[in-house]
C-alpha cells in the first residue's frame, strides 16, 4: 500500500466532522459518510485519523470500512459508473452489461482505471425500475441499457 | 438472584435467571458440543458471537433450532439437546464448515489438540458432501506467530483475547460474507501492527489458522552440529505444565523428568532460567530501592511507581502505546535475556568457548520471547544472547519426536552453576511472583533484617488487578499488580494519570502469568488448569531449601568474581536494556 500524503487543512476538516459527531464510536458509521464525501475515498491514513479521534483501534474502524459495500478504499474515477443490480434490473441483464463495462475498462468492481477516469460499481436500486436495466454515470441517468450501448455510453467521457 | 427452572432432556434444573442454556446444562452434566463459544471463567470473559450453530438445541415451542450458547434460560423452557434434528443440523453445519477448511490434518500443527477436528470426530463426519470455492489468504509469518487464515472457522476468540481482554485490538473482523476473515488492520502483516506477540491469540484458536513458529528443526540442526555447544533454559512456569502434554493432571510438576529429557535429547547442559530470575531480582530489586531512596530523599524528579520488565508481551505493549513513559519500567532485562547474556560471557569464558560456538536454546511458555530474542539490542555483532526459544509445547514436541518415554524418566538435577536457584525465582511464573520475589530480597536489603515469613498471600491471587502494602519496617511499601493487557493497561493510565499511589506494579501479559502463556499445553477454555498450574509453582517455592534470591550461592559468587554490584557497571552493560517509541505516527 503505498502512503499518501493528506493535506493538512483536509486533515483539519476531518477532525471537524469527527468533531461533529462528538468524537462518539459509535457515530464510526455517520463519520465516515462524511469523511468518503470530504475525500471520495477511504484511505488508510484517513482511517488512521479517525481511528486516533475517536479513541477506537483502527482495525476496527477497517473492519466497518471493508464491511459495507458502500465505503470505498480507493478513489473513484472522474466519472464514476454504477450499474444497478436490484431484482428489476438484475433480470433484465444488468450484469451482462456490469460484465461489459468491466471488459471494455479491464477493470474488476471498486476498481479505477489506470488513467483516473473511470470506476466501475454496483449498486442496489435507483427507484428508476421501469428503466431496468439502469446504469448512472455521474449524475447521469441512462435506461433501457443494452450490452451494445456500452461502448458508446463510455465514448461520450472519452 | 432469582431462580429459574426448566427441563434440558427431560431433567428439571434450577439456574439463577440469566444463565445460557449451555452453562445449564452443564449443572447437569450435559455438555452440549460448542466450537466458537469459549468461556473463560476466571478471566471473566466470554466469547459467544453465536456465529457457528454446532451448539444448537430443540425448544419445545420454538420453531427453528436455538444456539444454547446464546440463549438464556426463561422459566419453564425445555430444552432437548440430542434430538434427531439437532444431531443431523450439527452433522450439516459441521459438513459446511469442513468444506471451506484445508484438509490438511496429517500436517497439520493442530492436529490432536483441535477444536474443530474434535467436533468433527464427535460428529462422526466421514465424507464432506459440499463442494465449493475455498478461501485463500496470503500467510503471514511474523518473528511469533504464524497466522493461515485458509484454516479460520471465524470464531473470533482470537478477536476476543486481542480486543477485550488484551485491549490491544490488532485484529478485528473484516470484509463479509465469503471473504470476511480476522486480520489486523488494511490486511498488513502482523509485524508491522500493534500486535505485541502475547500470543493469547493462539492460546484459544479452536484450529491451526494461528500457531506459533516452529524452531524445533532449528535446535536439532545445532544439537547434530559437532562444532557446537548446546545449552538450555527452562523458564519456571514450563515444569508446571509439561506433564499436561504427557496425560498427567495439570499441577503435576515435572522439574527432574524435564531436565532428563533435555539430557537424552543431547543438550550439553540443562540450566534453569530461575537463576536469571534471581539475577533479576537482584537488579530490579536493587533498582526499586535505589527509586525508592532517592524518593524519599526528597528527589522530585524520580520515577515511581517502577514497573516491573521481564514480560516481553508486556514490553511490547508499552512500547506501542505508552511511548511517552519509556523512562517508567525497571530497565533490567527479562530472566530469558539476562541468562544468554551472562551465558555468552561468563559462561562462554569458563567453558573456553567463542560466543560463536555456544549455542543458547530457551524453553519458554511464550510466543513474545521468540520476538524478544531476536531483538537487536540482544545480539553482539549479529549472535543473539539467546539463539533460539522453543515453547512448552515444541519442547513436548520434541520429547515425544526423540521417542522417550517421559513419565517414565527418572528425575535428574539441573547442572551447575546457571541450574542452581531458589523458590524466589520459581514464582516468577505466577501473577504476584516476581514483585513476592522482589520484597523477599528488597525487604532485606532495605531493612538489613531477616525476613521470617516469606511466604506473601496477599500477593497471591487471580483477580486481574490486586493490590497490597507491604510493612518494610515501618515504611509502607504500596504493591500493585495486573496480569492481562488490559488490566495493564488501567494501572498504566493512572501512572501516566499521575494518580497511582503505587511504589511498584507488577504487570505481566498474560492471564494467570507465564502459567498461562501462549506457549503452554492449551487450556481449551478451562481455566482451571491455570490454577492448578500456579498451586504447583508454590509448591515447588515452598520446597526450596533457598527462598530469597540474594542467598543464591551461586548469584553471590557471580556479582563477587564477575559482575560486581548490582546495578553496578558491568552489571548496567550485561543485565540492563533500554526501550523504544513504536506507537504507529499518525497525523
Amino acid at each position: 500500500m503505498t502512503k499518501i500524503k493528506l493535506a493538512d487543512s483536509k486533515v483539519t476538516e476531518l477532525k471537524q466532522v469527527c468533531a461533529k459527531f462528538d468524537n462518539q464510536k459509535n457515530e464510526l458509521i455517520n463519520i465516515l459518510h462524511g469523511a468518503q464525501e470530504l475525500f471520495g475515498y477511504l484511505p488508510a491514513e484517513v482511517q488512521e485519523i479517525i481511528a486516533q479521534q475517536l479513541s477506537v483501534d483502527v482495525a476496527h474502524v477497517y473492519g466497518v470500512v471493508t464491511f459495507y459495500s458502500f465505503f470505498s478504499m480507493s478513489p473513484k474515477g472522474e466519472h464514476p459508473i454504477s450499474v444497478c443490480m436490484g431484482t428489476a434490473c438484475y433480470v433484465r441483464g444488468a450484469e451482462k452489461v456490469l460484465d461489459e463495462f468491466k471488459r471494455i475498462l479491464n477493470v474488476k468492481i471498486g476498481e479505477t482505471t489506470p488513467d483516473g477516469k473511470f470506476s466501475v460499481s454496483s449498486l442496489r436500486c435507483v427507484g428508476a425500475c421501469g428503466l431496468a436495466p439502469v446504469v448512472t454515470v455521474g449524475s447521469k441517468v441512462y435506461g433501457r441499457v443494452t450490452i451494445e450501448e456500452v461502448q458508446q455510453i463510455i465514448n461520450e467521457y472519452q | 438472584m432469582s431462580q429459574i427452572k426448566l427441563t434440558i432432556d427431560n431433567k428439571t434444573v434450577q439456574v439463577a435467571q440469566g444463565t445460557s442454556i449451555v452453562d445449564a446444562a452443564k449443572q447437569i452434566g450435559v455438555n452440549i458440543p460448542t466450537l466458537c463459544h469459549m468461556k473463560l471463567e476466571h478471566v471473566g470473559y466470554e466469547n459467544k458471537p453465536g456465529g457457528c450453530r454446532i451448539c444448537v438445541v430443540e425448544l419445545e415451542g420454538r420453531k427453528n433450532l436455538a444456539p444454547a450458547c446464546k440463549t438464556i434460560c426463561t422459566e419453564g423452557m425445555q430444552v432437548s439437546t440430542h434430538t434427531l434434528r439437532v444431531i443431523n443440523a450439527r452433522r450439516t453445519v459441521m459438513e459446511l464448515i469442513l468444506s471451506d477448511h484445508p484438509a490438511e490434518c496429517l500436517t497439520c500443527v493442530k492436529s490432536g489438540k483441535c477444536d474443530l477436528q474434535t467436533r468433527a470426530q464427535e460428529l462422526g463426519i466421514r465424507e464432506i458432501p459440499y463442494q465449493g470455492e475455498q478461501s485463500k489468504y496470503k500467510e503471514d509469518k511474523s518473528p511469533a506467530i504464524i497466522r493461515d487464515m485458509d484454516k479460520c472457522i471465524m470464531c473470533r476468540r482470537c478477536e476476543m483475547m486481542c480486543k477485550q481482554v488484551q485491549t490491544v485490538g490488532c485484529l478485528s473482523a473484516i470484509n463479509r460474507g465469503f471473504e470476511s476473515v480476522v486480520a489486523p488492520a488494511f490486511e498488513m502483516d502482523l509485524e508491522k501492527s500493534t500486535c505485541t506477540y502475547c500470543g493469547q491469540c493462539v492460546a484459544v484458536c479452536p484450529t491451526g489458522a494461528l500457531s506459533e513458529i516452529d524452531n524445533t528443526r532449528k535446535v536439532i540442526a545445532a544439537l547434530v552440529n559437532p562444532n557446537k555447544t548446546v545449552i538450555v533454559q527452562t523458564a519456571p512456569a514450563v515444569r508446571a505444565a509439561l506433564g499436561e502434554e504427557f496425560g498427567l493432571e495439570p499441577g503435576t510438576l515435572v522439574t527432574g523428568k524435564m531436565v532428563s529429557a533435555l539430557k537424552k535429547i543431547g543438550f550439553d547442559k540443562v540450566f534453569d532460567t530461575d537463576f536469571a530470575a534471581d539475577l533479576t531480582i537482584m537488579e530490579e530489586g536493587t533498582e526499586l530501592l535505589n527509586r525508592l531512596q532517592k524518593h524519599l530523599a526528597g528527589d522530585k524528579n524520580v520515577k515511581l511507581p517502577i514497573l516491573t520488565s521481564c514480560c516481553p508481551g508486556w514490553v511490547n505493549f508499552f512500547e506501542t502505546n505508552y511511548p511517552d513513559m519509556l523512562d517508567v519500567p525497571s530497565t533490567a532485562k527479562s530472566p530469558q535475556q539476562m541468562f544468554g547474556a551472562i551465558a555468552k560471557t561468563y559462561l562462554a569464558e569458563q567453558m573456553k568457548l567463542k560466543r560463536e560456538d555456544l549455542v543458547v536454546v530457551s524453553v519458554m511458555p511464550c510466543l513474545a520471547k521468540k520476538y524478544e530474542s531476536q531483538r537487536k539490542e540482544f545480539q553482539v555483532n549479529g549472535n543473539p544472547d539467546v539463539d533460539l526459544s522453543i515453547t512448552t509445547r515444541e519442547l513436548s514436541q520434541m520429547i515425544k519426536g526423540a521417542n522417550l518415554n517421559f513419565n517414565e524418566l527418572h528425575n535428574e538435577e539441573f547442572d551447575n552453576p546457571m541450574g542452581e536457584s531458589t523458590g524466589a525465582g520459581v514464582i516468577f511464573a505466577n501473577t504476584g511472583g516476581v514483585i513476592e520475589a522482589a520484597v523477599r530480597t528488597a525487604y532485606e536489603l532495605h531493612t538489613q533484617k531477616t525476613l521470617e515469613k516469606v511466604d506473601f498471600h496477599e500477593l497471591r491471587g487471580f483477580e486481574g488487578i490486586r493490590s497490597a502494602t507491604v510493612d518494610f519496617d515501618g515504611f509502607p511499601l504500596k504493591i500493585g499488580i495486573a496480569h492481562g493487557l488490559g488490566h495493564a493497561r488501567q494501572l498504566l493510565n493512572e501512572v501516566k494519570a499521575g494518580t497511582s499511589t503505587f511504589h511498584a506494579i507488577e504487570i505481566m501479559a498474560c492471564p494467570g502469568g507465564c502459567i498461562g502463556g501462549a506457549g503452554q499445553p492449551y487450556h481449551h477454555g478451562d481455566t482451571n488448569i491455570l490454577k492448578q498450574r500456579a498451586a504447583a509453582i508454590y509448591r515447588e517455592d515452598a520446597g526450596k531449601a533457598i527462598r530469597k534470591s540474594h542467598q543464591n550461592p551461586f548469584i553471590i559468587k557471580l556479582y563477587d568474581e564477575f559482575l560486581g554490584e548490582p546495578c553496578g557497571e558491568k552489571a548496567h552493560k550485561l543485565l540492563h536494556t533500554h526501550y523504544f517509541d513504536k506507537k504507529p505516527k499518525v497525523k
